[in-house]
């Protein structure tokens, strides 16, 4: 007999089929909505449809009344138990926040707001009665556009006297990390080129597939929670300091969790009702929210107005670069909302040796669903900024984007490189990326089509967009975040314990929801420890298994979770060589340890792991003194971000005479370091661009003048189907970080970061030629229809109020072309 | 309370139902078919298409009470015993599938596009998947899957 071992030379690099596939593909699964717990309770909520508004009563008799109602509880009935949601960001010492109750007790601050929660025997019962809870209420007048509440013309919070929660500024200037921006500024305006500009960013809806749920047990001596959460160990921590509890009396299990995006980095009003309510009736309590709820209740992401100023040599050298933003928080501060755009600041320089920088910030409360994380979580909306500026700057050179890219980019050979901003970029070949993606886009030849079409009046136009980005990954050293004055620490953490049957399980404080940790940790333990991929099982999401992480977000699972993973294998491996050199009777450090066998170097004498670890667990002949254990854990704190890049081309097509856009090809080529499952960074990739082409082109949560979230279900939150979107080409170049063990850099956000100034860059330049240089996001046709008209002053409406900072006589702006459109209500 | 009798997997059961009752509801809550999941309410993610007399439906909007008499298969029913639906196998090969919540309403109504017409195209496969929602893979592995499942399906009937 013939064995064929079809495994490959290292795992690590290997196409793997997933893990976790198995089970998803054949429904078995377990989503926290799945649960049943005998005696369970199901809950509804009761949410405010005002925006902004004093309650002067809550009548909940006749819901208690209905029928399998057990309670009723009111903001009145909790206020004094209930504590409030905390902020783990305050930006600067003096941010002002309003006091964050999971109830209102006696005023809203937006629709959607919970009220009062009811308790029922089943949930269709507890929905029939939430509707009728009546609730009486004395509307105030709610401050809902950005701009208008930075002014101060309707407060969101009266209490604070201002909208304004904090202002944060980095200056390279006086950080000492570069020049003074001004004077770059003053000194473009005299001969070399200033562009000024002011982009939108929408507010956006993260819209993962699962709907959160929630699920209480009380009647254990720990109280267990069940959360569709990104963040197990922060709920833990965060359910102990706000209502009370022990910590060592709380367990949270994120189960299977359908997909997060940021949108589950929080720790919600909900997850605390629901422990309430379990606790105020003694029976393990469900709450699963509607979509429309979500849609209205789980926080949004984005939404700034970005007011830009680049200040470039005639030849278009980037001189400096000023950024002023407008970010809107909603109406409280969530997790980490605050530092949502501070997480942008330091990203506006992207790959450019940018020599002065600016950037300031400015957080405004408004009467709208809070803000937070969603994919990027600051670094799209820099990103966005940096790369339409730099397609400005290349029209008003007379260069093509990619030429003016490549005058201001890092070159290779300049790695390691200290930014603008004092970041120190390890690696990184951009040359190598654009090349890439310029030859698997036939660049040269869709320019030409351009051209030709562009001659010929063509009424569909082909425009070529340019995105050149760079993120910073790998949140996050600890000493960073305790200089920006988060609360946390960056670390992650993992053990390895080598069952005696010479399986392996490694246990992760990454919560993945999608990522396929338990497929790529497999493949990396696999190769260190030489033993199958098959032997390694990957447990993770649940606070007694997993006792100690900082879970999944910011593409740093990887790039921190699995190094921490790779540590806690290595301590193993020298555990055991001590047991294999007594085995051996040969001294320690003449071991050899590889692919699976330890061995006494120059002799043929071996053990393999497995006889290692059966030793180690009978613990008959051990050397003395050897606790009998091969176990090992390990914490990881890194000592700085990583750096993936990429360059992303887009070819849109535009109908001049409908306005509707068409993608006609889309190339990826992303330096995300060392790879370790090549198919699932082309899944991350593929996912990340279609969510940035969504914001660019289809998605906007929109509130009307009253502050109800119009676009509330998803009907109207237009998220991409199959038949909207394109199949893409996605590529890798690879120039390792030289920060971890494998040399990863992280992926999870790159193709959202990359995409959507890369689609938006396409349309422009699609319609420049007719006098259009921006458009509002999304780009739907409407808008772009009325972009064109606007601007060849044939009909539409186009308005300058987007670039109301500018002043007329500034030198590259023409208030007439340089206007964006205003599209529908924000 | 209506009582119905329906095959849901294969299995015949009878139960009282109240006729507000969705299908998906009857589903996951009474039969604890918890593989088909709600990821809506107003029927446009399709996380919860299951078949109806072998085609897709959207279980959130139906009644159960309108199944009454007839056979429902679901996700957990589409495998042979241990032999997986040669679509289920394409979306493991092809990745199509991340945090797999959409992944049970996909796969089962890519079975009936399949059906219907068992060489789609990439543009017939975008256009028969267009109401159901997926928000990690942006679509290009699922497509790929879906054709690859495809002649998976057709080679296994020749």
């Amino acid at each position: 007999m013939t064995v064929v071992d079809d495994r490959p030379a290292t795992e690590v690099g290997s196409p793997r089929r997933r893990k976790e596939d198995a089970r998803l593909i054949v429904g078995r699964t377990r989503w926290t909505d799945n649960l049943t717990l005998p005696g369970m309770l199901h809950l509804a909520m009761v949410r405010s449809p005002y925006a902004h508004a004093r309650i002067t009563s809550v009548d909940a008799d006749a819901a208690r009344q209905a029928p399998n109602v057990v309670a009723v509880l009111t903001g009145e009935d909790v206020k004094d138990i209930q504590g409030g949601l905390p902020c783990a960001w305050p930006i600067t010492p003096d941010q002002k926040a309003p006091t964050h109750p999971s109830i209102a007790v006696d005023r809203v601050a937006f629709a959607g707001e919970i009220v009062a929660v009811v308790i029922a025997r089943s949930p269709g019962e507890a929905r029939d009665a939430a509707e009728l809870v009546d609730v009486e209420y004395d509307e105030l007048p709610a401050a809902l556009e950005l701009k208008a509440a930075a002014a101060d013309q309707t407060l969101a919070h009266p209490d604070l006297g201002t909208n304004t929660s904090a202002v944060w500024t980095f200056d390279s200037g006086a950080a000492g990390t570069g020049g003074d921006v001004e004077a770059a500024i003053s000194a473009a305006r005299d001969g070399g080129i200033v562009i000024e500009r002011e982009y939108r960013q929408q507010r956006l809806i993260p819209a993962f597939m699962e709907p959160r749920s929630f699920v209480c047990d009380p009647t254990g001596e720990q109280l267990t929670i069940w959360s569709s959460t990104q963040v197990p160990h922060f709920v833990r921590i965060f359910t102990a300091a706000v209502l009370g509890i022990p910590e060592s009396k709380i367990r949270v299990i994120a189960p299977d969790v359908g997909g997060g995006f940021g949108g589950k980095l929080q720790f919600t009003p909900e997850e605390v009702i629901t422990v309430l309510a379990a606790r105020h009736t003694g029976k393990p309590c469900k709450y699963t929210e509607t979509r429309s709820e979500s849609l209205v209740s789980a926080h949004h992401g984005r939404d700034q107005w970005q007011k830009l100023t680049l200040a470039a040599t005639a030849d278009g050298h980037v001189t400096g670069l000023k950024v002023e933003l407008l970010a809107d928080m909603g109406a409280y501060l969530g997790l980490v909302t605050p530092g949502v755009p501070i997480l942008g600041a330091f990203m506006f320089n992207a790959i450019y040796t940018f020599p002065a920088y600016h950037f300031t910030c400015r957080n405004v409360f408004t009467n709208k669903t809070w803000t937070d994380a969603y994919r990027g979580a600051g670094r799209p909306e820099a990103t966005y900024a940096i790369e339409r500026l730099m397609d400005e700057l290349a029209v008003e050179v007379g260069v093509d984007p990619l030429e003016i890219r490549e005058r201001n980019w890092i070159r290779h050979e300049q790695f390691p490189f200290t930014s603008v901003c004092g970041l120190e970029y390890d690696s990184g070949n951009y040359e190598a990326a654009t090349a890439r993606a310029k030859e698997l886009f036939g660049y040269d030849d869709l320019r030409a089509e351009q051209a030709r079409r562009r001659d010929a009046g063509d009424p569909v136009q082909l425009g070529i967009g340019v995105s050149t980005f760079t993120e910073m990954c790998g949140l996050a050293p600890s000493r960073v975040l305790g200089s920006l004055s988060y609360a946390a620490g960056g670390w992650e953490a993992a053990s390895v314990r080598m069952l005696p049957t010479g399986k392996v399980e490694v246990v992760t404080g990454t919560s993945p929801h999608g990522q396929g940790h338990e497929t790529a940790w497999s493949q990396i333990v696999a190769d260190r420890l030489g033993v199958p991929f098959e032997d390694v099982e990957v447990l993770h999401g649940d606070t007694q298994v997993a006792h100690k992480g900082l879970d999944t977000y910011g593409s740093r699972s990887l790039v921190v979770g699995a190094e921490a993973v790779i540590r806690a294998a290595d301590k193993v491996i020298e555990k055991a060589r001590v047991v294999a050199a007594h085995l051996l009777e040969a001294s320690v450090e003449d071991i050899d340890f590889a692919n699976g066998s330890f061995t006494v170097r120059g002799t043929d004498s071996a053990k393999a792991m497995a006889e290692v670890v059966w030793a180690a667990f009978s613990a008959h002949n051990l050397p003395d003194g050897f606790e009998p254990n091969l176990d090992s854990e390990a914490t990881f704190d890194p000592v700085s971000f990583s750096f993936p890049h990429g360059t992303h081309l887009c070819a849109m097509e535009v109908d001049t005479e409908t306005g509707q856009t068409t993608m006609r090809k889309y190339v990826a080529v992303d330096d995300i370091g060392t790879i370790v499952n090549p198919l699932i960074v082309h899944g991350q990739v593929h996912g990340g661009i279609v969510q940035g082409v969504a914001q660019a082109l289809w998605e906007e949560a929109v509130y009307d003048d009253a502050g109800t979230l119009v676009s509330g279900s998803l009907v109207d939150y237009t998220i991409p189907s199959s038949a909207d979107t394109i199949s893409l080409t996605v590529d890798q170049t690879t120039s390792p970080s030289t920060t971890n063990t494998l040399g990863t850099k992280g992926v999870g956000e790159a193709g959202a970061i990359a995409s959507t100034p890369a689609v938006v860059n396409a349309i422009v330049d699609a319609v420049r030629h007719l006098g259009v240089n921006d458009i509002r996001m999304p780009c739907t046709p409407e808008r772009v229809w009325t972009a064109i008209r606007g601007a060849s002053g044939s009909g539409g409406q186009s308005t300058a109020a987007a670039a109301s900072h500018l002043g007329a006589g500034v030198p590259n702006h023409d208030p007439d072309s340089g206007a964006a459109t205003q599209g529908g209500a924000q | 309370m209506t009582r119905i009798t329906v095959t849901v997997d294969g299995t015949r059961y009878t139960d009282d139902v109240e006729p507000r009752t969705l299908l998906v509801q009857y589903l996951r809550d009474r039969l604890g078919k918890v593989g088909t999941v709600v990821g809506c309410d107003t029927g446009n993610c399709g996380a919860c298409t299951v078949h109806l007399d072998g085609r897709s439906v959207k279980s959130c909007q139906l009644l159960a009470v309108q199944t009454d008499g007839h056979e429902v298969t679901t996700i957990e029913g589409l495998a042979n015993g241990a032999t997986l639906h040669p679509m289920q196998e394409a979306f493991r090969d092809c990745h199509a599938l991340q945090c797999g919540f959409c992944t049970p309403g996909m796969i089962m109504q890519a079975v009936d596009l399949v059906t219907e017409n068992p060489h789609p195209t990439e543009a017939e496969v975008r256009e028969g998947l267009e109401g159901n929602l997926c928000r990690c893979t942006g679509y290009h592995n699922i497509v790929k899957a879906v054709q690859q499942g495809a002649g998976a399906m057709s080679g296994g009937q020749s």
